[in-house]
């Protein structure tokens, strides 16, 4: 009787396949990963339902830390320049004198978060060491009198008419930061007579069953 | 024999018996390091992926008017004033406040309950709306065509909560989160109509005095 033979299988697997996917997955990955801009400061937005896309560029960004110290960010990736007319406007405003280096480095600034009378103290450090804002008290803007934050919307709101471009206005808090900084910021708005601007948030669903979750059924297409 | 030897089998019969055959390497390349490498990359990337990008919210503030006659009037059947305070407590009254003796109208919810709330006083102000096709009642017809624009097959039902306007007055003690919720309940019922005012004093005190006895810190 002759033994039926079966035939070695090597052990090793084919791997190409594997590879493929692996490297499929990765190209994918890297190309969708968009990284994290720097935060000047930490900030833990609230949610919203609205689902509008974020501006990245031709926009101004005031931020609210959780200990209410207000920041002021200009946001303009592919125009740098006009971070310099910004400053260069804003200054003018206070009747600062910048020297043309502290102008410049402005643009490497994440985000301003000092008084008008220390900004050129600030300006005059290198960005890294400004810290990301650890050490800056924030813009004063809780005495209605001397709102500073309003002195920095308006500079950005004349370069940007001189410019005939639209700007958007942001503002980015932390959800624990209290309400009278927010109405500060609002009423700093007010005074240049801006008020359509945005609130960062990030998205959550409609409950189901309300009024905008029936809305969005009945005109899907139409979702704000 | 200065040609490389291909390994071939037509070369193989002009060798010496001394000269030995060159072993044939695999092709095959070992693959592991480079799926590790691979699957590494595949993590960092997993990781540093930003997946929910923040979302903008619009926000609209009417011009402050000092003048007494341009200045917007709430009718005080279909107006709803929310009071934030502080601990994400609500506080609510219909039309106006009153603090008498026997009682007040000023009630206390939470986030959870002031949903409600909003839906129940929608659906009180829409069911009380008479239908009027006068020239007179040309907001109803605006807001009729604005949805028509947008597309809403149910426009002609798009004014019945005309009458509607929620007031929210953030107390001193409120944080960010707690009006941007109660904006988004706006958004959520489809309020058309609200308003961001300052708290009065006496409201603001009437809070502080509730928030004492339910001991909220």
């Amino acid at each position: 009787m002759p033994s039926v033979k079966l035939p070695r299988k090597s052990t090793d697997t084919d791997m190409t396949p594997f590879v493929d996917i692996a490297f499929l997955i990765l190209s994918f990955f890297i190309m969708a990963t968009k990284f994290k801009p720097q935060e000047p400061v930490e900030t833990k937005i609230p949610n919203s339902v609205s689902s509008e896309e974020l501006p990245e560029n031709d926009a101004i960004m005031v931020l609210v830390d959780s200990t209410n110290r207000v920041f002021f960010s200009v946001l303009s990736e592919k125009d740098r320049s006009v971070s310099d007319k910004i400053v260069t406007k804003a200054t003018e405003l206070r009747q600062i004198k910048l020297t043309p280096e502290e102008i410049q480095n402005f643009r490497k600034t994440p985000a301003v978060g000092v008084p008008f009378s220390r900004l050129s103290a600030l300006l005059d450090m290198d960005p890294a060491e400004q810290n990301a804002g650890a050490g800056q008290p924030g813009i004063p803007v809780l005495d209605s009198t001397d709102n500073q934050l309003a002195t920095w919307i308006r500079a950005s709101k004349e370069v940007y008419a001189e410019l005939g471009r639209p700007l958007k206005y942001l503002v980015k808090g932390d959800g624990a930061s209290k309400y009278p900084t927010i109405d500060a910021v609002i009423s700093a708005f007010k005074k240049n007579d801006q008020l359509k601007f945005n609130l960062v948030t990030s998205l959550e669903k409609a409950p189901t069953g309300s009024a905008l979750d029936q809305l969005n059924n009945r005109m899907p297409a139409a979702k704000e | 024999m200065s040609s490389i030897d291909s390994g071939g089998g037509d070369g193989g019969h002009k060798k010496g018996p001394g000269v030995k055959k060159a072993k044939k390497l695999s092709t095959r390349v070992d693959m592991t390091p480079m799926v590790d490498l691979g699957f590494l990359l595949i993590t960092f990337f997993i990781f540093t992926a930003t997946m929910s990008t923040p979302k903008a919210m619009n926000l609209l503030m009417p011009k402050d008017v000092n003048d007494p006659k341009n200045q917007n009037e709430a009718k005080e059947s279909g107006a709803l004033t929310i009071m934030l305070g502080k601990g994400n407590q609500v506080y609510y009254y219909f039309g106006q406040l009153k603090v008498d003796a026997s009682g007040n109208n000023f009630q206390q919810t939470t986030f959870k309950g002031i949903r409600q709330i909003i839906i129940d006083k929608r659906k009180e102000v829409m069911g009380r709306h008479v239908h009027d096709l006068s020239d007179a009642d040309s907001r109803c017809k605006d807001m009729q065509e604005l949805a028509k624009k947008k597309g809403d097959p149910d426009w002609q039902n798009a004014c019945l909560d005309r009458d509607f306007v929620v007031i929210i007055k953030p107390d001193p003690d409120s944080n960010y989160k707690n009006m941007v919720d109660i904006l988004d309940e706006m958004t959520i019922n489809q309020v058309k109509t609200y308003a961001i005012v300052k708290i009065l004093d006496q409201e603001y005190e009437l809070i502080k005095t509730t928030e004492e006895r339910n001991g909220i810190k």
